[in-house]
């Protein structure tokens, strides 16, 4: 069914003009408002149920002219609209007018969640930009090694217990193959600073962090999975002395300028002399409480300078690693034990859990 | 290990630190006193000791007063008074090393007329102070022969055997043992022995497991009146051998198996003699001592060291106090362990000696091992802290840059990071199938549930999502971004995968792993929103567009081409492929696993193998020049047949390649309303034209529609209606 061309022209005669009546009386700000809402509202404005009524059934031929028309009416109301606002806004902005869109403001904000980093990711984040600040670039390895990086090259002689299965996680069937190419999951990042070691002459600056695995019982603060940050300086003149003092200040930069570190001897089979270091207690300044059992004093790091040994493997591809010529030291810190002392975590387990009431509060 | 100090000062009568700093002067020399426990007026203190494996000789009085005596500078006391005059022997009692690769000293001591008798109703200097270092140990005592023994261990970690001497069946025989040979040892067992047993023989039978255990035969009894003192030096790897092989560790065992002292044999010897005679009877002949010169040449009479000043101060750098490390606090402290110096004169070298070793440090071997007992004694906390000069440059590790922005835009998402499990089982690598690579076994696993290493990052996910909802834990958003593993060995193209197969190489690849439940973020009054497949798709879709890529695809295949990962829903997951490469798999989880895990809620799941993302160039932005001019919107409400996608529409627009489209949106989504036929829905897509350079004019904008319309037209979209707005 269609219209005939006069009947629309009347149609829209008659709305433009009561377009203009209405839009004349409009005297207050709320009154324009309505006044839009009623012709151009978006979904019962009156202009989108006319442009429904009258292009459903609208012939084709005509669409266009109606299109037309309809334009026209929109324009006019369009401009009225303008002209009124113009008109009431005094009103509009009144105070009594503005105290109608009073608001709780105690009523909470709408948030974006924002997810968070892992504590993991966070702390090792922290420890990398503390020696990239000191001229460390990152280095990184493949977490299954073969014995030969993870034990030998490292200075582990042959029956080492820590080459036992039971500290070392193999992989199946390893039996057969020469002890130096069997595969098992690093214990240690330490296989990196040999790999970085073949890779390029020194000097060398890396901190590597990584993720290791060792077959050990889960308890509240040991896992088969943990993460270890470690780092190699290598260049002429590398002393003991630089070892302590670039850990003295890398423990101040993580726990704070007021942090004093102590260095004990202690033995690992890639570094001599060896130590292990000790912070002043973070949580009694010293004092002595439960977390450091009464002595003031935690154990977080161990550290050494390379032994002669471990350079003359690195040799073997790079000879400048000549230790009657060069010198460096290395360090490696347990990332799980770092982030529990700095954000109070109890359960290692709970680094593993995925537990979203654990990771939000770290957002 | 416990170390009484009221021993330590019989051995050190100089001594007059007190206990406390006695154990903080030790534990910041690397004898770490652990625990000190007052025993009460004039007993002094129980040390508990922790003392590294390498330093296995000082893991007794002798050795531990030796490190005092070196860090105070005092005097050791001899470690035993001189033994009585012997009475003569007709001839030396017979001992024979056969095994001269492993038995590397033997010393016998014969001695006669011997009363068997608990060590505390003897009377002499001797036991009366081993039986109240033993009551202060909380040591039970047993007899003076037992006891004789365990004070010259607890005193010098120097093992020693008494064997009875009466049957023992003409002399001794350090040698291997025969094929078909046996033991009864002291715990009772009766051992078959193998070819490769050290054993402690006479001339007609095995007496004893050399360095691991005595013999049941000839063991001392109440009945014992002669006694043969056996005090020796075995071969680390022979004893270990021999013990592991009869599953036995024992105090003599874990001595020989870390390197005895080669000269502490017949003090040792003495100490134990010393204790037995306290009860009468007397030694018969003089010590019999064999010798080795292959072994001792390796032990006792080790080559000396070269040290060189230079060396020690390139190496250990500036001290606290500015002489640093003097030529004088080399040679205390060098001498004071043990060492002999022999000062070298060579020109031009500076200070340099030649080092002998001591008996009892077989860890010391090169001159590094000098300098780190120099640094030690001298105290690690004297060295200053300095920092090392550094030039050079901080070189970025190839894609750090990318991973740090793939974590930035999905904590930006609101999704939380987590970190998940290394390994997983049978069942969860048979869930991430189809896989290209197969599953790493572990020889062994920490449980038969962690038996592989995970070849895909989903069934930890799973492992966390659940560990979520079963708390009741509604919204879970977490990401792992993590390392995946695949056996990546060499296989002939026949041969599959046999189980017998080696796994020579093990490839590595990083990959991400997403899992979405429950809503988005529901916070303030905003109103909750149930999470879907397109929530999902948006983040993936996000941390796409960080990279240039030519083509972003996601496509599904039909169910029964089994190319859809098992953990995804068949009809409700996408493969994700970026320039013609697979990078990942999105979609709901599939519900029989959901079933399985008891997950009530909608889950949803993505895994992106990050390693092929990030071969991409992180994408750089390319601004378009903004137009001075208005942009129009145009609404187009499309009917669109069921056979049709999204996809289909959206590459039809832009095909048409209109430089002037600026975007085009979908607003909405109808499947039923009026004028909509079955099969069909209506979507009401919005488009934006603008112009650079110019106003556009409604001529235009017609042309534009109508190309537009006939492009639609042509699959068979139809329009419905369309309006201004
Ligand atoms: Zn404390």
């Amino acid at each position: 069914m269609t219209q005939p061309a006069s009947t629309t022209d009347a149609t829209f005669a008659a709305l433009e003009s009561e377009v203009r009546r209405a839009a004349a009386q409009l005297a207050s700000a709320e009154a324009v408002e309505n006044f839009r809402l009623d012709w151009l509202g978006r979904k019962q404005g009156r202009l989108k149920r006319l442009s429904e009524s009258l292009l459903a059934s609208a012939a084709i031929e005509e669409k266009k002219q109606i299109g037309q028309r309809f334009n026209a009416l929109k324009t006019l109301v369009e401009a009225e609209l303008e002209t009124a606002l113009e008109r009431t806004r005094g009103s509009l902005w009144s105070d009594q007018s503005l105290r109608r869109e009073r608001i709780d403001v105690t009523l909470p904000g709408t948030r974006r969640q924002i997810g968070a980093e892992h504590p993991i990711t966070r702390t090792m984040n922290e420890l990398v930009a503390i020696f990239a600040a000191l001229g460390y670039s990152v280095g990184v390895g493949p977490q299954v090694e073969t014995d030969y990086y993870n034990f030998e090259s490292m200075n582990f002689p042959p029956g080492h217990p820590a080459r036992d299965t039971q500290d070392t996680l193999v992989v199946a069937g390893q039996q057969r193959r020469a002890p130096r190419d069997r595969l098992l999951l690093r214990t240690h990042t330490s296989p990196v600073q040999m790999r970085t070691m073949e890779q390029q002459p020194p000097p060398v600056r890396i901190v590597i962090p990584g993720k290791v695995h060792r077959n050990d019982a889960a308890d509240a603060t040991h896992s088969p999975v943990f993460h270890q940050v470690e780092g190699l300086c290598v260049d002429k003149g590398i002393t003991f002395s630089d070892l302590k003092g670039t850990l003295d200040h890398a423990m101040k930069a993580l726990f704070g300028s007021s942090v004093r570190t102590r260095f004990f001897p202690s033995f690992f089979p890639f570094t001599e002399p060896s130590a292990d270091v000790q912070i002043s207690c973070i949580f009694c300044v010293g004092k002595g409480c439960r977390r450091c059992k009464q002595s003031g004093w935690i154990e977080l790091l161990g550290c050494g300078m390379v032994d002669p040994a471990v350079f003359a493997f690195a040799a073997e591809k790079q000879p400048a690693y000549d230790p009657r010529l060069i010198s460096g030291f290395a360090f490696g810190m347990g990332v799980e034990r770092i982030a529990m002392m700095k954000y109070g975590i109890r359960e290692i387990g709970q680094f593993y859990s995925g537990d979203m009431r654990f990771l939000e509060q770290f957002a | 290990m416990n170390i009484l100090t009221t021993w330590l000062r019989a051995l050190l009568p100089e001594l007059t630190v007190t206990d406390a700093q006695l154990g903080e002067d030790l534990t910041l020399r690397g004898i770490a006193v652990e625990g000190i426990h007052d025993l009460g007026s004039g007993n002094g203190s129980l040390f508990e000791m922790d003392i590294t494996t390498n330093r296995v000789d000082a893991m007794n009085h002798y050795g531990v007063a030796r490190e005092a005596a070196t860090i105070y500078g005092l005097t050791l006391a001899p470690g035993a008074a001189p033994l009585p005059a012997a009475h003569p022997a007709a001839a030396p009692f017979p001992v024979r090393i056969e095994a001269e690769d492993a038995c590397g000293r033997f010393t016998a001591r014969v001695l006669r007329q011997i009363k068997i008798a608990p060590t505390s109703s003897v009377n002499g200097p001797i036991s009366s102070f081993a039986s109240r270092m033993f009551t202060l140990l909380e040591q039970k005592q047993i007899s003076n022969a037992v006891d004789a023994s365990n004070f010259a261990w607890l005193a010098m970690g120097q093992p020693t055997h008494a064997f009875d001497l009466d049957k023992i069946h003409g002399g001794i025989v350090v040698r291997r043992a025969r094929k078909g040979e046996t033991l009864k040892t002291l715990d009772g067992v009766e051992r078959a022995l193998d070819p490769e047993d050290l054993i402690v023989a006479d001339h007609a039978k095995p007496l004893a497991l050399a360095g691991v255990m005595g013999g049941w035969e000839t063991m001392i009894t109440p009945a014992t009146t002669n006694v043969l003192v056996e005090a020796a030096w075995f071969d680390p790897v022979a004893v270990r051998r021999t013990a592991r092989r009869h599953g036995l560790h024992t105090d003599a065992s874990h001595r020989f198996e870390r390197g005895a002292d080669f000269a502490a044999a017949p003090l040792a010897s003495a100490i134990v003699s010393a204790l037995l005679l306290e009860n009468g009877g007397h030694c018969e002949g003089d010590l019999v001592d064999l010798q080795i010169p292959a072994i001792a040449a390796r032990t006792a009479n080790r080559p000396p060291v070269a040290l060189a000043l230079a060396q020690v101060h390139r190496l250990l750098g500036q001290t606290h106090d500015s002489e640093g490390i003097a030529t004088a606090t080399v040679e205390s402290i060098l001498s004071g362990l043990g060492c002999g110096l022999v000062p070298q004169t060579e020109s031009g070298t500076g200070e340099a000696w030649l080092v002998t070793l001591p008996s009892w440090r077989l860890d010391l071997e090169r001159e590094i091992d000098l300098i780190e007992e120099i640094a030690r004694v001298h105290g690690y906390n004297r060295f200053a802290n300095t920092l090392p000069a550094f030039s050079g440059a901080v070189a970025a590790r190839p894609g750090a840059a990318a991973e740090s922005l793939l974590r930035f835009t999905l904590r930006a998402a609101g999704v939380h990071e987590a970190i998940g499990s290394t390994f997983c089982s049978a069942d969860d690598a048979a869930l991430t199938e189809p896989q290209p690579r197969a599953a790493v076994p572990l020889e062994n696993p920490l449980s038969a549930e962690a038996g592989l290493l995970r070849p895909s990052l989903i069934p930890s996910m799973l492992a966390m999502l659940g560990g979520n909802l079963h708390r009741d834990i509604a919204d879970v958003r977490l990401f792992e971004l993590g390392t995946v593993f695949a056996d990546a060995s060499p296989r002939s193209a026949s041969a599959g995968r046999a189980a017998e197969q080696l796994i020579e190489r093990v490839e590595e690849s990083l990959s991400l792993a997403i899992g979405l439940a429950g809503s988005v973020a529901e916070d303030g009054l905003v109103a909750a929103l149930e999470l879907d497949f397109f929530h999902l798709k948006g983040i993936v879709e996000q941390l796409v567009a960080c990279f240039a890529a030519q083509s972003v695809l996601f496509d599904t295949f039909p169910s029964d081409c089994a190319l859809t990962p098992a953990w995804l829903h068949p009809f409700r997951s996408a493969r994700l492929s970026v320039n013609g490469l697979t990078l990942g798999w999105l979609g709901e989880l599939h519900p029989r696993e959901a079933a399985a895990r008891k997950f009530r809620s909608r889950v949803l799941v993505a895994e992106l193998a990050v390693d092929r993302l990030l071969t991409l160039p992180l994408r750089r932005p390319a601004l378009r020049e903004l137009s001075h001019f208005q942009p129009v919107r145009r609404d187009f409400s499309l009917l669109v047949p069921g056979r049709l996608c999204w996809a289909d529409l959206d590459r039809a627009i832009a095909a048409l390649g209109i430089p002037e489209i600026l975007d085009w949106r979908l607003r909405e989504i109808l499947a039923t309303g009026p004028g909509i036929p079955a099969d069909h829905q209506a979507l009401l897509v919005s488009i934006t034209f603008q112009a650079a350079d110019r106003t556009l004019r409604d001529d235009e904008l017609q042309a534009f529609t109508a190309a537009i319309l006939a492009a639609t037209e042509r699959l068979g979209i139809r329009l419905r209606a369309s309006g201004t707005q």
